[in-house]
């Protein structure tokens, strides 16, 4: 097995094959637009292809780092190219290599493509490094490394005030992680003693367990203040609508699917695996944060006048719920909020992609200039249906069961937390159908009557999306299978390490939310309450479907 | 009887092989001036630049030779025991010529553009390279006050030396006002240690004051003076790498005087400047880390704050980057200050982590003001930002080489900025001085604004607001200009992506400074 691991190096693969397109797309003359596309395309589609290559080849049973590639790269600060994957990381890798090929599908860049697809690309690279590091350091470089295309992203093709957004990403991101860095040299100074040397390695750093309470509680600290900013946490998100906005179509897709989950996935693979004991001492902040997320981010979501910010809100009060599944330090809730990450990737990269399109036909996000949509387009309604109900939770598509785990979960460890979080489930219904509803409905007017539908070009970029939610949403097993050793085994290193501590709730997780009908019920009930009389968005779903 | 006596006066015994760069760097100068006298149409081509660039290169090459037999025989002392060539010496040196040989290649186009050619300028250049070597390798107070003043000197001239600009006049005269006063600061502390410890010598001082030596230590009555003379070189020193408190002056010193000059100022200078203080307070006052290391402390603490919030509000790039040559001396002020833990293997990363980050900064600077000498187009004085407007639309090539220098000095990962800092941090972490190395980390990013507004300028000109401003006029891009850029990206970006490249000869460096 070990053999047939070394045979192909998929991890570096998956970094090097997008850098050599960026060295493709270098070569390629500036004014050569389809041809630079075209590249840009077959580079990242080929990363994406060989990325759900490693989800076939992926070991389901075993719980540890697969793939693994260790180079040694500084000895003296004992730095290496450590790579490798597990459950958690698997599916982050996956949607990376697949929505990268689609936001390039999906849109054009207004000027300058060479540029564009140049820094899409080296995105695509580091995102790919953030998810497979298995080396402290190597991760922060890939952490910060990303900024810098996602600035150019934002500032150079983004809309209105994009500069001062492109800005205040970077520095946001800059400043919240600079103190991670000495958090990262402090702990393996810290824990030189122990293991023998210096090394940046993540497992055997976090066997190591060598720092005092308060230098494990400090450190944390420092690594949670850079993710919180990249989640965003309240009150740190305040970068996120401005740079979700003003970026183009591509980067808001890229930034909500992919960047923002190397926040979440911070917090599980550095912040909890490495520091049990503060993570668990200090899960109430992380907890309360989290719930002040879901309700304020869907409440501001509710208010706000511009399509595209409302789904940015949506992210604030989504990400929320990822945060309160990982602190609760149970199964399910951790499993959940893996998957939600998966599916907040998949409903939110779609959306942004549709609001896009919408921008793109109408010149306006207004919402009060749209309305009607649905008479001058109806398949574009109908694929907007289903991702908005996707994104609002509704049984049968896959934001449903990541959500309902994370409630399972912090029911059990965290009661009162999940209590108000639950109604974020009602808040998001009540945004996205409301926004729905007075984009959609009614009859339209102006230029919204002669609103182009859904091209063909178009309906194939969405369409994987569209396959993956009803996909997830109806046998979201394969999935689970594969995350769940890894979960498992992260908890099981919480409660070994933490004194006292065991995990709430029962080891086993139903994978298919059958055995609690109760709490589906009141969930589908308080759904269709905040429906009220709409159900015509249900109808298209069902035509797409 | 006298003439007997006259003979056998000892001379110290000089091993000239050691000594070569130096004699090279020096005579170079003295040549270049002859040269140029007896045959003037040498004065305005290609030839002086050509002649220093070489002489740097000629420095340079003898450096593998000394250092194998540093190697082999380890550091060896020379001319009356004054100077010491070991690995830290070596490793400065070429640090030094590097840089000697990007600006002289800078300084060509730049007077045939201003109309100022001369040999003067490269001249001055090589004696104030000479100077830093000397003070780099001085192991004596008295030949680091020397070198100190032929480093100074000639780079006051060289600030002055743009004839038609006022702002260079005026640059140069304060600059040597304020460098004058320094050297009389650092003068008056090298005669109160002298009265204390009664040797100039830096590794006698060091004997003397060994801990482990209760019978070196300094008679009671004469502590308080030996701690004024240490106050008093600190000070010296602050001036010379522009640690706060006593940075004022440069802000208006690099935004008046010519930009290659700066290029020189910010590197050499600096480099020379590091190598000074890390000799006299490692080796000479090193058992009296305890006494100097909180006022070190206080002032790495301020110049990290003050160098990253001033330079935030600048304008003028020129006045920017001299605002962020005092962070980033910030960040060598704390490895200096991990270089005075009592626990050697602490204090060689410590001394490592400098001298990493003499390194990647002066080929940094060197490049960013190699770029600003472009920009600053004829007369040289288009240093605005708004003057940078649209450069990626005129210069892509340019422009790019700017953004990537500019990251690094940002510290962005695969630049050698990155490992620069994290050297810095990892060592501060080591010594356990976390409160320096989070300071440290939030001045590198505040100061990433800057860069940051510097590529917004450059890469996203049309603004918010979406107003089509003119974009100011095109510049000339010579193609020796471009290549001094061209270099230290590349080289950026080398060490960004192989930072262990050379390691070996650095840890020696820095271990035979703090081991011997």
């Amino acid at each position: 097995m070990i053999i047939a691991a070394a045979a192909f190096p998929i991890l570096p693969a998956l970094i090097i094959a997008p850098l050599l397109t960026v060295l493709a797309l270098m070569l390629i003359p500036a004014n050569r637009d389809s041809e630079l596309k075209l590249a840009a395309l077959v580079g990242t589609t080929i990363t994406g292809a060989m990325s759900v290559w490693m989800l076939n080849a992926f070991d389901k049973t075993d719980a540890g780092f697969q793939f693994a590639v260790n180079r040694v790269w500084l000895e003296d600060l004992g730095l290496s190219w450590n790579l490798g994957v597990d459950g958690i990381s698997l599916f982050l890798i996956v949607m990376t290599g697949v929505l990268f090929p689609i936001a390039i599908l999906a849109t054009e860049p207004h000027h300058d493509p060479k540029q564009y697809y140049i820094w899409l690309t080296l995105l695509m690279a580091g995102s790919m490094g953030v998810f497979m590091a298995l080396d402290l350091l190597l991760f922060f470089l890939f952490f910060e490394v990303v900024l810098v295309p996602m600035y150019f992203l934002i500032g150079g093709w983004g809309h209105g005030r994009r500069i001062y957004a492109a800005l205040k990403f970077f520095l946001y991101t800059m400043a919240g992680s600079a103190l991670m860095l000495v958090g990262i040299v402090s702990v393996a100074f810290l824990s030189m003693d122990s293991i023998g040397e210096l090394t940046f390695d993540v497992v055997r750093l976090a066997d190591a367990q060598a720092l005092s309470t308060t230098a494990q509680r400090l450190v944390f600290l420092s690594f949670a203040l850079a993710f919180a900013v990249k989640v965003p946490l309240f009150p740190l998100h305040t970068w996120l609508p401005d740079a979700h906005t003003e970026a183009p179509t591509a980067g808001s897709v890229i930034l909500a699917g992919v960047m923002l989950k190397l926040g979440t996935y911070g917090y599980l693979r550095f912040g909890i695996y490495l520091f049990p004991n503060a993570a668990h001492d200090l899960a109430w902040i992380f907890l309360t944060l989290g719930v002040i997320g879901i309700v304020y981010g869907a409440a501001v979501a509710t208010m706000q006048r511009d399509l595209k910010r409302l789904v940015a809100y949506s992210s604030v009060a989504h990400l929320g719920f990822i945060v309160l599944g990982m602190f609760v330090l149970n199964t399910q809730g951790i499993q959940g909020a893996v998957l939600q990450m998966v599916n907040h990737g998949i409903s939110t990269g779609a959306l942004f992609i549709l609001v896009g399109w919408i921008y793109e036909r109408r010149h306006t996000r207004e919402i009060s200039e749209l309305g009607g949509l649905q008479k001058s387009a109806p398949i574009f309604a109908a694929a907007f249906t289903l991702v908005m109900l996707s994104s609002v939770g509704l049984p049968g598509l896959n934001g449903f069961v990541g959500e309902f785990l994370i409630l399972l979960g912090g029911f059990q460890g965290a009661r009162w937390w999940t209590v108000i979080a639950v109604t974020g489930v009602i808040l998001a219904a009540l945004y996205l159908l409301w926004a729905y509803q007075r984009v959609f409905h009614g009859t339209p007017t102006g230029d919204n009557a002669t609103m182009p539908d859904l091209r063909l070009s178009e309906g194939l970029a969405i369409l994987p999306l569209l396959f993956l939610i009803v996909f997830l949403g109806v046998y979201p097993k394969p999935m689970l299978e594969r995350i769940e050793p890894s979960v498992e085994r992260l908890v099981a290193h919480v409660e070994a390490h933490v004194d006292g501590f065991e995990s709430p709730g029962p080891e086993q997780v139903p994978a298919e939310p059958a055995t609690a009908d109760d709490l589906t019920e009141t969930l589908e009930e308080a759904e269709a309450e905040a429906k009220g009389d709409d159900h015509e968005g249900d109808d298209h779903e069902e035509g797409e479907g | 009887m006298m003439l007997a006596q006259e003979t056998e006066v000892v001379t110290p015994n000089i091993e000239w092989s050691l000594i070569w760069p130096l004699i090279i760097l020096s005579i170079g100068a003295v040549l270049l001036v002859t040269i140029t006298s007896l045959a003037p149409k040498t004065r305005t081509n290609a030839f002086p630049a050509w002649f220093t660039a070489a002489c740097g290169i000629g420095a340079a090459s003898f450096l593998p030779f000394m250092y194998r037999r540093v190697l082999d025989e380890g550091p060896s002392k020379v001319i009356a025991d004054a100077l010491v060539i070991d690995a830290f010496t070596i490793f400065i040196t070429g640090v030094i010529c590097a840089v000697v040989v990007l600006v002289a290649l800078l300084f060509d186009s730049y007077v045939s553009r201003e109309g100022l050619a001369g040999p003067e300028w490269y001249v001055l250049m090589l004696l104030s390279a000479a100077g830093g070597v000397l003070l780099a390798a001085a192991d004596d107070l008295i030949v680091t006050f020397l070198g100190l003043e032929i480093l100074s000197i000639a780079v006051y001239v060289l600030a002055a030396l743009h004839l038609r600009r006022e702002a260079s006049q005026e640059a140069g005269f304060k600059y040597f006002i304020l460098g004058a006063l320094s050297s009389a600061i650092f003068l008056y502390g090298i005669a109160l240690i002298y009265g204390s410890t009664g040797t100039t010598r830096i590794s006698d001082i060091g004997r003397l004051l060994d801990r482990s030596n209760p019978a070196g230590l300094v008679p009671a009555q004469d502590a308080s003076m030996l701690l004024l003379g240490v106050a008093l070189l600190l000070i010296g020193f602050g001036f010379k790498v522009s640690a706060a408190p006593f940075h004022v002056w440069t802000p208006d010193v690099y935004e008046g005087s010519p930009s290659p000059v700066v290029a020189f100022m910010a590197s050499a200078v600096k480099v020379a400047g590091f190598a000074g203080l890390l000799r006299v307070l490692v080796i000479g006052l090193g058992d009296l880390a305890n006494d100097w290391r909180p006022l070190l402390l206080a002032m790495t603490i301020l110049t990290l704050l003050l160098g990253s919030f001033l330079a935030v509000v600048q304008t003028n790039v020129k006045r920017m980057m001299a605002y962020s040559s005092i962070a980033h001396a910030g960040f060598m002020l704390v490895g200096t200050y991990v270089a005075g833990d009592f626990d050697i293997e602490e204090a060689i990363n410590g001394g490592t982590s400098v001298l990493f980050y003499l390194f990647a900064y002066s080929i940094l600077v060197v490049g960013t003001f190699a770029t600003i000498t472009v920009m600053g187009r004829r007369g040289d004085d288009a240093h605005d930002i708004d003057d940078y407007r649209g450069l990626s639309r005129q210069q892509p090539v340019l422009a790019a080489c700017l953004a990537v220098l500019l990251f690094a000095q940002a510290g962005v990962p695969f630049t050698s900025g990155f490992f620069a800092k994290f050297r810095v941090i990892a060592a501060a972490a080591g010594s356990e001085a976390y409160l320096l190395a989070a300071v440290a980390m939030l001045s590198a990013a505040v100061s990433a604004f800057l860069y940051l507004r510097l590529v917004v300028s450059v890469y996203m000109a049309d603004g918010d607001d979406e107003e089509e401003a003119p974009l100011p006029a095109d510049v000339d891009v010579p193609p020796v200009a471009m290549l001094v850029i061209g270099i230290a990206t590349v080289t950026t970006l080398v060490f960004g992506i192989l930072p262990d490249l050379g390691g070996n000869f650095l840890r020696e460096a820095a271990s035979s400074l703090l081991i011997g």
